[in-house]
């Protein structure tokens, strides 16, 4: 294992990786408790421990400036790895380079290149106005005072914020106080954002913000960024790459369009009837998504495409007929939804495989 | 596309001045609350009647108007050494707060202290008032009555008791600190300290004066943190005798091995550490 490097140094170093990510693992031991006066006893006599794996050799990378979805249902193991590239819960096994450094080292000078935004956790101090919190930031990151009273300008004026800046943080609202969590984050310019969430529970103006305000930062500051949001309006609109997990294990590492393609072997055909459309009846081409009216939409299997329209055609009176992608959402949806990476609830045939993508 | 030079251009003055006066400011939010904390820390204030009276009766080695100024110190050291961060800190690991503390390239034991300081400058004025309505009401404990001398310790002795004063601060700081590091484990940590306090209340001079307690258990004592952390400085207000070398550097001492104690401890619980509630 080779030392570690100075964040400074990166910047001769153009070729290296901002984050690697190698066969990382996490376990945690888990009391569990049976309900009762006797599981209370037998809990305090004789503990037992479960111990679970949030995470299970995790493996990948992110390029320097690039935007990168961390995609996974609750409890997959998003969280807890981003706990573990921003050094704040080691790791049980693998290895994490974040700028060429360890992350739970702690160095200051990688923590003064990264950032993390937890959407539930704020760094804001609760009773006075944001302007304070971040006059913390400034000092603790070492920014001039010339200099922080620009870039909150900056930030401000990129996310839409300015008076509440004077308020106590109490009095703001959810997106008004994410908004000022943001400023705090990037005060210092981070090279790295790992962000959690950082739209949830905000209305669909503040996330259009927020994702707008992200979109600027990585162009302007260069900044790679790993993003875990349960929106997939945020995904679609910031990253061209995803990384999936579920029940700690990676099951895809690629483009984002190319998530449909494997996880998704049908396509969907919307069609229109000159009459009503019958369920049954169309049970017989493909199956049925929904019915309105004359407008049905069918899922039909890739290799049965072309069959499938044709019959359609020569057997119902179609006065309309497309054939599109299923909705991104849907397919991610289908393969949390499956229960298990090896065992999607997308009939795919052999498309899945049980081995992590090198993507 | 703007780049940053990885060294910070701000220096630790202005880090700690800022951090100062954000953490007054946090404090100054709450200052109803810490004037009733201020009111509600007034045992030494009513241990004084009790101690009056003994002193009167002649069985212990001090007057009255002693006893009236050294609890009156007692109350002003309390002040300014009251250490309230095993609560903080247990908030802080169970609700997960820590965790944005831990990114930020400052160890967090620092804005702590600095956290103290602010409470500490919030709280003054009402311990101040609350003097100075004692003095009103007994002024004998400033001129020494009728036939006593006026309360000066000398400038030489006022200093030495700021330097032992926070001193003081820094030792129960980093005695209740490093217990502190058990909420890594076991994240209730705060009962542990009602256990210290027993102690603390009894053996520190908080409620009992040192001269009452028997010599041969007093030198034990000194061997301890505890008379440090009240007796010593309160006398030096007082301009009583102390064991002023003995006394800086036991409390050096003892300090010393609180602070080395507490950072063992946190390198081995930042491994342990679940950052959970994120």
């Amino acid at each position: 294992m080779t030392g570690d490097i100075p964040a400074a140094a990166l910047l001769e170093s153009p070729t290296m990786k901002t984050v690697e990510v190698d066969s990382l693992s996490k376990t945690f031991a888990v009391a569990d408790k049976q309900p009762g006066l006797a599981g209370t006893l037998s809990h305090f006599v004789k503990r037992k421990y479960r111990m679970i794996q949030a995470v299970k050799d995790v493996s990948f990378s992110i390029e320097p400036g690039e935007i990168v979805g961390f995609l996974g249902p609750n409890g997959a193991g998003k969280t807890t790895t981003l706990k573990m590239l921003t050094g704040l819960i080691h790791p049980t096994a693998g290895q994490v380079r974040v700028l060429g450094q360890t992350p739970f080292k702690r160095k200051p000078d990688l923590l003064r290149q990264i950032t993390l935004v937890m959407g539930q956790k704020q760094q804001m101090i609760w009773d006075l106005p944001p302007s304070e919190s971040l006059r913390v930031n400034a000092a603790v990151y070492g920014v001039p005072d010339n200099e922080a009273k620009r870039r909150i300008d900056e930030l401000a004026e990129m996310l839409s914020i300015g008076d509440e800046l004077t308020r106590p943080v109490r009095k703001l609202s959810l997106g008004e106080r994410m908004k000022c969590e943001l400023m705090a984050a990037l005060l210092h310019h981070p090279r790295v954002l790992f962000l959690d969430e950082p739209t949830l529970g905000l209305d669909v103006n503040a996330q259009t913000a927020v994702r707008n305000f992200l979109r600027e930062y990585n162009r302007q500051h260069g900044a790679s960024i790993l993003l875990t949001s349960h929106y997939m309006a945020d995904i679609t609109a910031l990253c061209d790459r995803v990384v999936m997990i579920h029940k700690g294990g990676l099951i895809y590492d690629g483009s984002l369009a190319g998530i449909v393609d494997r996880f998704a072997p049908f396509r969907e055909v919307k069609v229109e009837l000159a009459n009503d459309a019958d369920h049954d009846t169309m049970k017989r081409y493909a199956e049925v998504e929904s019915i309105d009216g004359r407008a049905a939409r069918l899922l039909v299997k890739r290799d049965a495409l072309t069959k499938t329209v044709d019959r359609l055609l020569a057997e119902q009176d179609v006065t309309d007929l497309t054939v599109t992608d299923p909705p991104i959402e849907e397919v991610i949806g289908r393969v949390f939804d499956g229960g298990s990476p090896d065992n999607p609830s997308v009939d795919s045939g052999s498309d899945i495989d049980a081995e992590p993508s090198a993507g | 596309m703007t780049q940053l030079p990885s060294q910070p251009a701000v220096g630790w003055p202005r880090k700690l001045r800022v951090l100062f006066s954000v953490h007054y400011a946090e404090m100054f939010e709450y200052r109803a609350e810490i004037a009733l904390w201020a009111v509600a820390t007034m045992q030494p204030l009513i241990m004084m009647g009790v101690w009056a009276q003994a002193g009167e009766s002649g069985l212990f080695p001090f007057s009255q108007v002693e006893v009236f100024r050294y609890f009156i110190a007692v109350f002003l050291i309390r002040q300014v050494t009251i250490v309230w961060t095993i609560h903080h800190f247990e908030f802080l690991i169970v609700s997960g707060r820590l965790s944005p503390l831990l990114l930020h390239p400052i160890d967090p034991c620092i804005r702590f202290i600095l956290l103290h300081l602010g409470e500490q400058w919030t709280r003054l004025p009402f311990a101040a008032a609350i003097i100075g309505l004692f003095m009103y009401l007994y002024p004998q404990t400033l001129t020494g009555g009728a036939d006593g001398a006026a309360w000066w310790p000398g400038i030489g002795n006022i200093l030495l008791a700021v330097v032992a004063c926070h001193t003081a601060f820094l030792l129960r700081f980093f005695m209740q600190y490093a217990l502190c590091m058990a909420a890594f484990w076991h994240e209730r940590v705060a009962a542990m300290d009602a256990v210290l306090f027993l102690p603390y209340m009894f053996l520190s001079g908080l409620i009992i004066p040192f001269e009452a307690i028997p010599e041969t258990f007093r030198e034990v004592l000194l061997w301890t943190p505890f008379p440090y952390m009240v007796w010593f400085p309160a006398t030096l207000l007082v301009h009583g005798e102390v064991p002023l070398l003995r006394g800086f550097l036991t409390m050096f001492a003892w300090a010393t091995v609180f602070f080395i104690l507490y950072r063992y401890l946190w390198h081995k619980g930042l491994k342990h550490y679940s950052a959970m509630g994120a």
